[in-house]
């Protein structure tokens, strides 16, 4: 690899020294700031800009020169309902039923998420053998692509699959899971969860052994009790830790699509669809497509995510500092 | 096996199990199972046979009928145990069946001339056998080779790309005083809040103006400055002393020169994190391929595997194969590199 790149980077190095003699060294930063803040500019905030415009267009061209204004037409179509709380009522449906799917998804998912990451933590943190194996074992499906862990649980749980083997053969009884509207949510849950736990829990791990040793042998003198010790010194000591997790899982929850979209489709009928789920068949799935109806709920939930991560980043910094 | 039993229950050096001791092996070893049976499950339903997987209840391991080679038959005839009747006990042969009834031969005295048995007092002679053809029918039957090339092709760029540009910037965001750093910092800064799931609709019109739409720069060349990479590497760089600079710089060394053969060797294991990161990524990439991919010849991997399993939801056997082989690169580079991943994502946040 590097007999390749070695001579690539000097012959860069010629014009790349011409370059230096005229702009000086401090200047010559720009140089090696250009190409990432041209992509930067290019791909992120250019197409912020542009989300808001496209958000007052109407149509389905892609061009914006050809895309007819109607301000705020987009919000109000998406906004509007006789009862915010019940999907039938609204003119665009599917929005809100996506976005009760994904205020539901993401309480449960979350809530699940952070309480099994910080009890399988608590658990690798006691004094165990092969502790490196085991958390390898809980962090090894973060590794997955989104669509080899939606096909090994739909293999798993189909009609004929090994799940359903075992029920009959318990006695209980099999079942089509994933047609069922509940089922299918709860498996949605349970599947992302399963395939993300690990990277909290590595997370959570690392928070509780920075934990000082002395502080629980001083507890162990005073004779307090472990539940006691738990809530006294483990839980506080770990809250930042905590919500850098918790932010964290509610950024990335909001976002949810790869790994449901290959799962269930968004199915049976709209019972787990979510909202990046819905921007993607408004904009792009289906015909016409609706690039401003699009743009706009982007716009929606880009509001939350930059919400969340500005608690992310006072999170951080707090913690850096305290 | 008393050894392995003592050597799991000894715990804090006390060599008594508690019952919270108890407890913590209980729940580790549920996870082990939850986290490696479904993996495992996987693995070994693509090696049976499409008529072994759809046999209810499934077998663990993969089976397959045997066949023998009978005198005065062209083709391998399956063989079964006769569970009743006239012949019961003995090993058959089948030449065919009609209707309820089956036509069979003994395969040590085929000129003893065929016999009739009811299908229902026959079982099939199996035995464990891997159906390897469900791996060599993916080369065969489909354009597998290409999608693996598209994934692998993706990776590779956009990781040496976002490796390249992204310590060049960390480089003059951590070494350099310049006037606008900070503006810069927030900016990039300011990027963490806008994934590209949120900005998907301007997204596809920039890429289609660029001429990128069903090409697979359009998947590369817009995910490769990640704010995360720059954080990451800037935070290592800030950590080299800035002497090493100055001597350089005093033997009339280029910025260029500094850059490439003192900043980036010095920044390896902060690159490397980056690189593993990077590769994680573009490998699993789903939802922007998805817009930006469209033709069967550019599909991804991941694209591929989602788009055959609803025209192929019937034939599991090949579908599962092809789970298998997008899965193994990342499970190769997990095996290697398990370590450097678990520091390198606690520390980020990244993944």
């Amino acid at each position: 690899m590097l007999t390749i790149i070695s001579p690539i980077m000097r012959i860069i190095e010629i014009p790349m020294l011409a370059l230096q003699r005229v702009l000086g060294i401090h200047r010559f930063a720009w140089v090696f700031l250009l190409p990432n803040l041209i992509l930067l500019c290019l791909f992120a905030f250019l197409p912020v800009i542009l989300n808001v415009a496209y958000s007052m267009t109407s149509g389905d061209n892609i061009l914006l020169e050809d895309r007819p204004y109607v301000g705020t037409d987009n919000f109000t179509r998406l906004t509007e309902c006789s009862n915010h709380f019940d999907p039938n009522s609204c003119s665009e449906d599917k929005f809100w039923r996506a976005i009760w799917n994904t205020l539901w998804f993401v309480t449960l998912q979350v809530g699940f998420m952070v309480g099994f990451s910080l009890l399988t933590a608590l658990i690798l943190n006691r004094e165990i053998r092969a502790r490196g194996f085991f958390r390898s074992v809980f962090f090894f499906p973060v590794l997955l692509s989104p669509v080899v862990i939606a096909l090994i649980w739909k293999w798993i749980l189909q009609r004929d699959g090994v799940l359903n083997a075992f029920l009959d053969w318990t006695g209980v009884g099999g079942f089509n899971w994933l047609v069922d509207a509940e089922w299918a949510f709860a498996w949605t849950v349970f599947l992302t969860v399963w395939a993300h736990m690990g990277f909290y829990t590595l997370i959570l791990l690392a928070g509780l052994q920075a934990i000082p040793r002395d502080v629980y042998e001083a507890a162990l003198m005073d004779r307090a009790r472990p539940w006691r010790i738990f809530w006294r010194i483990t839980l506080p000591l770990l809250a930042p830790t905590m919500l850098v997790v918790l932010v964290l899982a509610l950024i990335r929850s909001v976002q949810t699509f790869d790994e449901v979209f290959a799962f269930t489709g968004g199915g049976p009928g709209t019972a787990t669809t979510f909202i990046i789920q819905y921007i993607y068949e408004r904009g792009f799935a289906g015909a016409p497509r609706l690039f401003g109806m699009a743009s706009a709920a982007s716009l929606m939930v880009a509001g939350v995510l930059v919400v969340l991560t500005l608690v992310q980043l006072w999170v951080n910094r707090r913690n850096v500092d305290g | 096996m008393n050894r392995v039993w003592q050597f799991i229950t000894a715990t804090r050096g006390q060599g008594r199990m508690d019952w919270t001791d108890w407890v913590t092996y209980g729940y580790l070893f549920l996870g082990v199972f939850l986290m490696f049976f479904p993996v495992i499950w996987l693995v070994l339903s693509s090696f049976k046979t499409e008529a072994d997987i759809q046999r209810y209840p499934p077998t663990f391991l993969p089976y397959q009928q045997e066949r023998v080679m009978v005198d005065g038959y062209d083709e391998p005839l399956p063989l079964y145990r006769i569970t009743g009747g006239a012949y019961e006990g003995q090993v058959l042969a089948q030449v065919r069946r009609v209707g309820l009834q089956a036509q069979m031969v003994d395969p040590e005295n085929p000129a003893g001339g065929r016999v009739r048995v009811d299908t229902d007092q026959r079982e099939p002679v199996e035995r464990v056998s891997l159906a390897v053809e469900n791996y060599t029918g993916l080369f065969e039957r489909f354009n597998f080779l290409r999608f693996f090339w598209n994934s692998t092709f993706i990776t590779v760029t956009s990781t040496l790309l976002t490796l390249l540009v992204n310590s060049m910037a960390a480089f003059a965001l951590s070494k350099y005083q310049f006037r606008g750093r900070t503006v810069v910092l927030l900016l990039v800064i300011g990027t963490l809040m806008i994934p590209q799931t949120v900005v998907l609709v301007p997204l596809f019109l920039i890429v289609t103006q660029m001429g990128m739409f069903n090409s697979l720069w359009g998947v590369i060349i817009p995910g490769a400055a990640t704010p995360t990479g720059v954080f990451l590497l800037r935070q290592y760089m800030i950590t080299i002393p800035d002497e090493i600079l100055d001597a350089a710089r005093m033997d009339k060394a280029s910025e260029w020169k500094i850059f490439w053969r003192i900043i980036v060797p010095l920044s390896a294991p902060a690159i490397a994190v980056l690189a593993i990161l990077a590769i994680m990524w573009r490998w699993n990439d789903f939802l922007w391929p998805l817009i930006v991919l469209t033709r069967t010849e550019n599909l991804t991997l991941q694209l591929a595997l989602n788009s055959f399993q609803g025209e192929m939801s019937t034939e599991w056997s090949s579908l599962l194969a092809m789970t298998v082989l997008t899965l193994l690169p990342i499970a190769m580079v997990f095996m290697f590199l398990q370590k450097y991943i678990a520091t390198g994502i606690a520390s980020t946040g990244g993944k």
